[in-house]
């Protein structure tokens, strides 16, 4: 029986989910092989439809070596997950060319629904999710195409899905109820987290403008109450204490447990909802009160014991208002007056400057502002290159630059003119998401402002970008920048429409992310809890997660063996129609024939008359005149009951 | 309770072109003029004959028993023959006897009152069993086998019996066995009052009826019965019958089921009576209408509860679920 050869519409089939199969993996696999993929695909094609003899075992040898010879230049190796996948891409194409027989098709089909869960290997957002379910459909459809008769497309499509849909039940029982491990489902242990964009901890000129080329999602906050207006929304990442003349660095500060400030002022309570980054600092707004299990640095950085590797979710309340660093250690204040011994020598003649025109310190931060406004700098997205050194010729030469620049710049004057400061990087501002209400924070919303300390006020937020371009602060990235020039489509404000979709689809991401990826097992014991189950741990859930299974099963055994009546398209149609007919309350009788119970129908509602009347013409001739019964006069059948309302 | 008037279908003209509905129509208009306010039972008959079986009129005396087999002749262009059955009749006088010849030196066979396309035997319950079975035998055969020879009856060949049933004294009821012999048995019933009146104003039947012409040219009558053999029973009326005869021999309602022979003639008579509704194909409704005809004498109630053999097939009928 499996031995049967196949097809044409079987060989169709296995073609057909090959393809689907491997277009998604075309995004990360090397262009060659999906170009080796194709030819293989259309070459099997060709075989089915008659050009052309399945070729030979020497030949597939020889192809196969070919194919791995490839995958091993190209990747230095077959091991891993890139070069596992690729190779078995590649196989997966060339095992269509031995596939002859049921039984090698349904190898084929396997294979197919293991590259499905590949594709998780390597996102786990939502669209993969769709074709991968849409991939596990077709390949179903496939595999009953192997095992029965030739359907036509749409209803075998159909078919697979209500087996799928079958499934369903037994899938959330299980995704809801199977006991959760911490830590990422998919990831490998060697590549749990390379990515290469997001703020680091060092910024040199330009990193900021390359950051803010990016409209990946950072982090998103949604806040219990009115959120602080767009000025305050200053998020805090890395604060770069260190200065070489080109490149600024954290300085190493101690950290403990609890914050070396006093909350205290207006609060703001959110959620954060953290993206992976791979780094121990977390985007907090000024200044985080105390949650337990996280660090805090002397520099007012939140910190995590471990790097974030997986999406994480937490509660935070902010005081914008605190005072801070009122006794800052001398090694700090030091450490924040350092420049290198030379270099920007028309800076820090500046800086003199301003502080002999100061009456005390605490007038040249604004002096400085004043003078930056004055010099005309322009806020771009692209600045020009600068020379050796680089702020001042920022500030003198090219005086086009984004906000790094800028807060260097800033720094830069301020310790020449003997006032502890430092830049601090993070993320600013942030887009309210209409749908879900939470604010989005995307890699284009990377900013860097500057702290300075001054007496009896401790440390101070400056933010010289913002006296040049003060609208990156009120309005985005996007309305800073006069033309959009460079700005990531995504996070462009003069596309309406493309914005409201975005949005959409970002809170529908949203929800997968906390309600999918993110069910870890403190979001199951919340779940459980709140239905007042598993309290008893992993005993208790594993009872419950059989229970579970067993009514799901159940009652899908009972679906299943529920008598249809019919599964005939002429009987499906009347029995609709009869039903329609019942619930306006004429009933029709077990024995009753269908042109008495038309009659009956007639004399009962002389409206329907007409519309009666041909569909019961149609029914008895359909179900009771010799074959063939017309095609057209089934589907108008059909269509006639679709449209028949008895009200 | 059943439909028998059927409702009006929008017929496909060009099928049903190749359907002889005008002849139906013409006979049973023609019939309806004498027999009046019959039209069921007269309808019944037709479908009877058309479906080539014989036909059993169970009445009182003088509801026009006589006549309806009068003016089926006449119409079907027939040959008529009338054999009042007595309690002394015996076999020969129905078949026909063999004279000796004294010309010839030899036997000759007298063809009897059988010998024609139409028989009315009148009061067939009076004549002794032996007589009965002698024409029943030659209903089922459609020849006679006398003196060693066997003789072809004419065709078309039909018996149109009556019996009185109220009759007890001096009479032999057909058994079971035999009345299955007949497709149908009808009740023709007093006409209603706005019929009888027609009849008793009017003129007398039989002058009519010696003045009617038949309702069919020659051959008509033989593309009628083609046609009826020739309307579709689809799979899915198959299916109801063998329902129906199924109900009939499991249910304990009935002590007496019905036999394949009564299954044959439910599709035969369902067919005919497609036919003169003007269908090519024959639908549940038609198994329905024909059902008490055909299969009333042949079902027997279960224990000693007497039920009228209406009711025995309504019975049946609602018993039995119509699929789709």
């Amino acid at each position: 029986m499996s031995d049967t050869p196949l097809r044409t519409d079987q060989c169709d089939w296995l073609i057909a989910v090959a393809a689907l199969t491997l277009l998604p993996h075309t995004s990360h696999l090397p262009p060659g092989l999906s170009g080796i993929c194709l030819l293989l695909l259309i070459w099997r094609g060709a075989i089915a439809h008659g050009k052309g003899a399945m070729p030979g075992r020497w030949m597939l040898l020889v192809l196969a070596a070919v194919l791995i010879g490839f995958v091993s230049l190209e990747f230095r190796q077959v091991f891993g997950k890139e070069p596992g996948i690729a190779l078995l891409a590649g196989l997966m194409s060339l095992k269509l060319l031995e596939t002859n027989r049921v039984r090698d098709g349904r190898a084929v089909v396997l294979l197919s629904f293991f590259m499905q869960l590949g594709q998780f290997l390597y996102r786990q957002d939502m669209l993969i999710a769709i074709l991968a379910l849409s991939g596990s459909i077709a390949s179903i459809a496939a595999l009953m195409a192997l095992q029965g008769a030739a359907l036509e497309v749409r209803q075998q499509i159909r078919q697979a899905a209500l087996l799928v849909l079958q499934g369903v039940p037994l899938m959330l029982v299980l995704f809801v109820l199977f006991p959760r491990v911490q830590g990422p489902l998919w990831g490998l242990p060697a590549d749990a987290y390379n990515r290469s964009s997001g703020l680091s901890d060092s910024m040199a000129p330009g990193d900021m403008a390359r950051v803010s080329q990016s409209a990946e999602i950072a982090f998103r906050a949604r806040f219990e109450g009115a959120p602080p207006p767009s000025g305050e929304r200053y998020w805090r990442g890395p604060v770069l204490t260190r200065f070489d003349g080109h490149v600024w660095r954290q300085a190493r500060t101690p950290s403990g447990e609890h914050p070396a400030y006093r909350p205290q002022g207006k609060a703001y309570a959110y959620t954060l909802t953290l993206e992976p980054h791979n780094q121990r600092w977390l985007l907090a707004l000024d200044f985080p009160g105390a949650v337990a299990g996280l660090r805090y640095s002397n520099d007012f950085q939140l910190l995590t014991r471990e790097p974030v590797t997986a999406r994480q979710r937490m509660d935070l309340v902010s005081y914008p208002g605190t005072p801070v660093g009122l006794d800052e250690s001398p090694l700090q204040l030091r450490l924040a007056l350092a420049l290198p011994p030379s270099g920007n020598p028309r800076t820090r003649a500046l800086g003199e400057a301003l502080k002999a025109r100061a009456a005390s310190p605490a007038a040249i931060p604004d002096l400085a502002i004043a003078h930056f406004r004055q010099s005309g700098l322009a806020y771009t997205l692209e600045p020009p290159a600068l020379g050796e050194d680089d702020v001042d010729s920022f500030l003198f030469d090219t005086r086009q630059g984004f906000c790094e620049h800028f807060a260097a710049a800033f720094v830069v004057t301020l310790r020449a003119a003997g006032v502890p400061a430092r830049v601090v990087t993070g993320y600013q501002g942030g887009e309210l998401n209409p749908i879900d209400g939470s604010f989005v924070i995307r890699q284009s919303d990377a900013h860097a402002w500057a702290e300075v300390w001054l007496p009896e006020r401790g440390w101070v937020r400056y933010d010289p970008t913002a006296a040049s371009a003060p609208r990156r602060i009120d309005s985005g990235l996007a309305g800073a920048l006069p033309d959009g020039a460079g700005v990531p489509l995504l996070a462009r404000a003069d596309l309406a429409w493309l914005r409201a979709v975005r949005d959409r689809v970002d809170a529908l991401n949203n929800r997968w992310n906390q309600w999918v990826l993110g069910y870890n097992p403190a979001r199951q014991q919340e779940l459980l809890s709140s239905l007042g189950l598993g309290k008893n741990g992993l005993a208790e859930l594993t009872a419950l997660m059989a229970a579970a299974s067993a009514v799901v099963m159940a009652g899908l055994t009972a679906w299943a063996l529920r008598r249809r009546k019919t599964d005939d398209a002429i009987d499906l149609a009347w029995q609709r129609f009869c039903r329609r007919m019942a619930a306006a309350g004429l009933v029709r009788l077990s024995w009753e024939g269908p042109l008495d119970f038309g009659r009956r129908v007639c004399l009962a509602r002389p409206d329907l008359a007409a519309q009666v009347e041909d569909i019961v013409n149609d029914y008895t001739r359909l179900r009771y005149a010799p074959p063939p019964g017309d095609d057209a006069q089934l589907k108008r059948f059909q269509e006639s009951i679709k449209n028949f309302h008895a009200r | 309770m059943l439909l028998w008037n059927h409702y009006p279908l929008n017929l496909n003209l060009k099928k049903a072109c190749i359907m002889p509905i005008h002849l139906c129509n013409r006979l049973l208009d023609a019939a309806g003029e004498i027999i009046l306010g019959k039209d069921r039972a007269l309808r019944l008959a037709f479908a009877c004959l058309l479906a080539r079986g014989h036909l059993l009129l169970e009445d009182l005396p003088g509801v026009g028993k006589t006549t309806l087999a009068h003016v089926l002749a006449r119409l079907l262009g027939l040959e008529f023959q009338r054999i009042q059955f007595t309690s002394d009749m015996l076999p020969a006088d129905i078949l026909g006897v063999s004279i000796f010849n004294q010309h010839d030196a030899a036997f000759r066979f007298h063809p009897g009152p059988v010998f024609c396309q139409l028989i009315l035997a009148d009061e067939i319950n009076r004549a002794t069993p032996k007589t009965q079975s002698a024409l029943l035998e030659a209903m089922e055969e459609r020849q006679i086998s006398a003196e060693g020879r066997t003789w072809p009856l004419p065709t078309p060949f039909f018996v149109i019996a009556t019996q009185n049933p109220a009759d007890q004294i001096g009479t032999f009821p057909l058994p079971e066995s035999q009345l299955d012999r007949f497709l149908m048995r009808i009740a023709l019933g007093y006409p209603d009052r706005a019929a009888e009146r027609l009849l008793l104003a009017g003129e007398d039947r039989r002058e009519i009826l010696a003045g009617l012409p038949p309702a069919l040219a020659p051959g008509e009558l033989d593309t009628l019965f083609a046609a009826a053999r020739q309307v579709h029973v689809a799979p899915r009326l198959l299916d109801y019958i063998q329902d129906l005869l199924a109900q009939s021999r499991e249910s304990a309602d009935f002590s007496l089921g019905l036999s394949p022979r009564a299954g044959l003639a439910l599709i035969a008579a369902a067919r005919a009576w497609a036919l003169l509704a003007g269908r090519e194909h024959a639908l549940p409704e038609d198994v329905q209408a024909v059902l008490p005809a055909v299969a009333g004498h042949r079902l027997r109630a279960a224990g000693d509860t007497p039920a009228s053999p209406d009711d025995l097939v309504r019975r049946l009928i609602e018993a039995v679920p119509l699929r789709g």
